[in-house]
């Protein structure tokens, strides 16, 4: 099963590195991976997709709060939360493909942020299934290349108690 | 104070923080990057720096050090070669959570990245090998970091911790300030075990009917020995220990099992087979503990208790795992547990086991056997001693034969299985221990992985008695063979081309004595104890193709377990 892992670490020279290293060095999946800055000056977030059963998703977390710079870490799985990607999209243009790929850029609530004569760039946020669906409709047209950020997410305000247990770990 | 007065430079800081952490004792090899250190070491007095003549060497000792003393062990060697050179025994404390503290020197901080001469990425090298690392890059971080890797070093889990020392860093000055306190968010230990968990482990226990308590280094790390010991006795419970947990409870005790596992007893690995609970203690289900972790321990309700978090449900998943300090734990249940369970039935089940498939070897056709030896030396010390083994047959078959008495008493390289082990280890357990004799045995292969270390032993006067098991073989690998690989005997035969070991030895300045003969035995041994100011090396030469048993083949369950030889006239 698909785990969101969201993990602060100490913003310093290394800590990325560690976390790269313990997923691969045990053999830990990692479909996506995120970091940037948080509201502390000196922590940062990484948000790591992975999967496995409950035994491997135990061991992950495990592992990551065995490691002497992460602070904190959270499996998401099992709370109410938001995530979040963003989609780079450069497509080539045909004759009459612009207003096409605008239409389904509209739906997906996207923009466009890039335009010349030959190919067309546009933006899409949202959950990642949202994405995946407006590549499988854009990539008729010829995707020439995307990028897309990895997941960022974070826990909602208020925990429903329909929760069935609580992954939270520190 | 005034300000002024407290400005030092790297290396005096560096010196400063080595006192305030008391330590004693620094092994290690001098070069550029570290150049300003060991000018500074030259008139520091606190400490006694033990040069070595390779820095795995060095690592080793230090890890023989921290495993004898449970003090941290400290090591400092130069960038470059030199760091690469403690990756083997970095990652052999880091498999057996010894608490080391490894100093690379470093490059300038602004060659770092250039392929400076003797630059290596030693920090991430050891990512994935040590517990932390730290590289400095700033002078007026150094104390801080020194507090900081010798606490994450020695405390929780241990592990090896390495602090990499850019050139520059050293020789740059600051106010110096010493932390007493440390203070690191991310890193807090568990010591106390749920009350809970541990109320339901007594429940649990005391309604046992075929109890088995499975013991590694952990209790050992902890000092839990003397805990143990009263828990075990107090509820008659038997104690089968890992190759690291051998010492955690005396071996002589009716209810000690000796080793379980691959090379465990006949009659451990039945009573693990059939017990009804079994208690880890300070263990991590080891594949060369468990074999096919599906039918291990299959009809036990399983505890786990340990201090690392990662080692519980990793390789098997148990029924009640407590998080927390071992020693404190064994203690809280033993407090706890209101009536001993009856395990006389149990108890007298083992033993019927013990009697059916004893620890046997030949010992009619006067030739000289590893086992004889291990029994001998046993005799000879009667479980005092400080045996360091190497990695292989010896390893197994003193594992089996030696019974020791003491926690710290038996030092070996057991996860990593690193051959080489056993020499320096064995020096650096010297400079620990002063009181009781210290044994090397190493078999002749990996005596040779670090051979250089004699002059260390001789220079140093170390009375350390190097023993060599010297079957002209790669023992373990020409077993593997021999059962698992056709026969062939592919390049595990030394006969043709080992050294003369007793030459070796002299040309290291060092008393040196060979034999086949099993009547020699006695007296050579005595001779060796006679001597205490200086090392002694005494060369066994034993039969070529015998075979460790009982054993588990790799990945096996208890029920194949082999316990002789299936074909006796390939006894050569």
């Amino acid at each position: 099963m698909k785990h969101t892992i969201s993990v602060l670490v100490e913003n310093h020279f290394g800590a990325f590195d560690r976390v790269a290293t313990m997923f691969s060095g045990k053999g830990f999946n990692i479909r996506s991976i995120s970091i940037g800055e948080t509201e502390i000056v000196d922590i940062s977030r990484m948000t790591i997709v992975t999967e496995g059963d409950d035994q491997i998703i135990d061991q992950v977390v495990k592992q990551l709060n065995r490691l002497i710079d992460t602070i904190k870490v959270v499996d998401l799985a099992n709370t109410y939360h938001v995530e979040r990607e963003l989609a780079l999209i450069s497509l080539s243009l045909h004759k009459g493909s612009m207003e096409q790929i605008k239409n389904i850029c509209d739906i997906f609530r996207g923009n466009v942020v890039d335009i010349t004569n030959k190919s067309m760039m546009i933006e899409v946020t949202g959950p990642p299934d949202k994405i995946d669906a407006a590549v499988n409709v854009l990539a008729p047209f010829g995707i020439k290349e995307m990028a897309r950020s990895g997941i960022v997410a974070l826990k909602r305000g208020e925990q429903l108690k329909i929760q069935k247990k609580d992954n939270i770990t520190t | 104070m005034k300000k002024s007065e407290n400005i030092l430079g790297g290396a005096e800081i560096f010196f400063e923080c080595l006192r305030r952490e008391k330590v004693e004792h620094i092994f290690g090899y001098p070069g550029g990057a570290v150049l300003k250190i060991y000018e500074h070491l030259h008139d520091v007095n606190f400490l006694q720096h033990i040069l070595v003549r390779h820095e795995q060497g060095a690592v080793h000792a230090a890890e023989g050090y921290a495993k004898a003393s449970g003090k941290v062990g400290v090591v400092l060697v130069t960038s470059g070669p030199g760091a690469t050179n403690t990756v083997t025994g970095i990652a052999d404390a880091y498999m057996d959570s010894v608490p080391i503290v490894i100093f690379t020197g470093q490059v300038p901080s602004h060659l770092i990245g250039n392929d400076a001469f003797q630059e290596a990425d030693i920090v991430g090298i050891t990512r994935p090998i040590t517990k932390h690392s730290f590289l400095v890059r700033d002078v007026n971080d150094l104390a801080a970091t020194i507090r900081k890797a010798f606490y994450i070093a020695s405390t929780g889990r241990p592990g090896p911790v390495l602090v990499d020392l850019p050139k520059d860093v050293i020789a740059s000055k600051c106010e110096f300030i010493y932390p007493e306190d440390v203070e690191i968010r991310g890193y807090k230990p568990t010591y106390k075990g749920h009350v809970n968990q541990i109320k339901k482990v007594v429940e649990v226990i005391a309604a046992a009917k075929r109890p088995l308590l499975y013991v590694g280094g952990g209790v050992i790390m902890s000092g839990g020995s003397q805990e143990l010991a009263f828990f075990a006795r107090e509820n008659k419970l038997p104690v089968a220990m890992t190759l690291q947990g051998l010492g955690a409870f005396p071996g002589t005790d009716s209810l000690s099992v000796g080793m379980l596992g691959m090379h465990g007893t006949y009659w451990a690995n039945r009573a693990v087979d059939t017990c009804d609970v079994l208690v880890s203690l300070g263990a991590r289900f080891d594949d060369r503990v468990t074999g096919k972790v599906e039918t291990f321990a299959k009809n036990a309700y399983k505890i786990h208790v340990d201090i690392d978090p990662t080692c519980i449900d990793k390789n098997v998943v148990v029924d009640l795992p407590i998080v927390g300090d071992v020693k404190h734990i064994i203690a809280e249940i033993a407090s706890e547990m209101p009536n001993p369970p009856d395990t006389e039935e149990w108890l007298s089940q083992i033993n019927e086991w013990r009697e059916e498939c004893p620890l046997v070897y030949e010992d009619n056709d006067g030739r000289l056997r590893t086992e004889f030896v291990i029994e001998k030396i046993y005799e000879k010390t009667k479980g005092e001693a400080v045996i360091v083994t190497d990695v292989g047959q010896h390893q197994m078959w003193t594992a089996q034969f030696y019974r020791y008495n003491h926690p710290r008493s038996n030092l070996t390289s057991g996860g990593l299985g690193t051959m080489g082990f056993s020499l320096p280890a064995a020096i650096g357990a010297s400079f620990a221990v002063k009181n009781r004799p210290i044994i090397s045995i190493s078999g002749d292969g990996g005596f040779q992985m670090n051979i250089q270390e004699l002059i260390t032993a001789a220079a140093n006067k170390v009375p350390v008695k190097f023993i060599i098991i010297n079957n002209s073989f790669l023992g373990m690998v020409r077993q593997w063979q021999e059962l698992f690989h056709a026969e062939k005997y592919s390049f595990t035969d030394l006969s043709a081309s080992n050294p003369d070991f007793v030459k070796v030895g002299e040309a290291f300045g060092i008393e040196s004595y060979s034999t086949d003969n099993p009547k020699e035995v006695d007296s050579l041994l005595d001779k060796a104890f006679s001597v205490n100011d200086r090392p002694i090396l005494l060369e066994f030469k034993v039969v070529k193709a015998d075979m460790v048993f009982p054993m588990v083949p790799s990945g096996g369950s208890i029920s194949e377990m082999i316990v002789k030889r299936l074909n006796p006239k390939r006894m050569i």
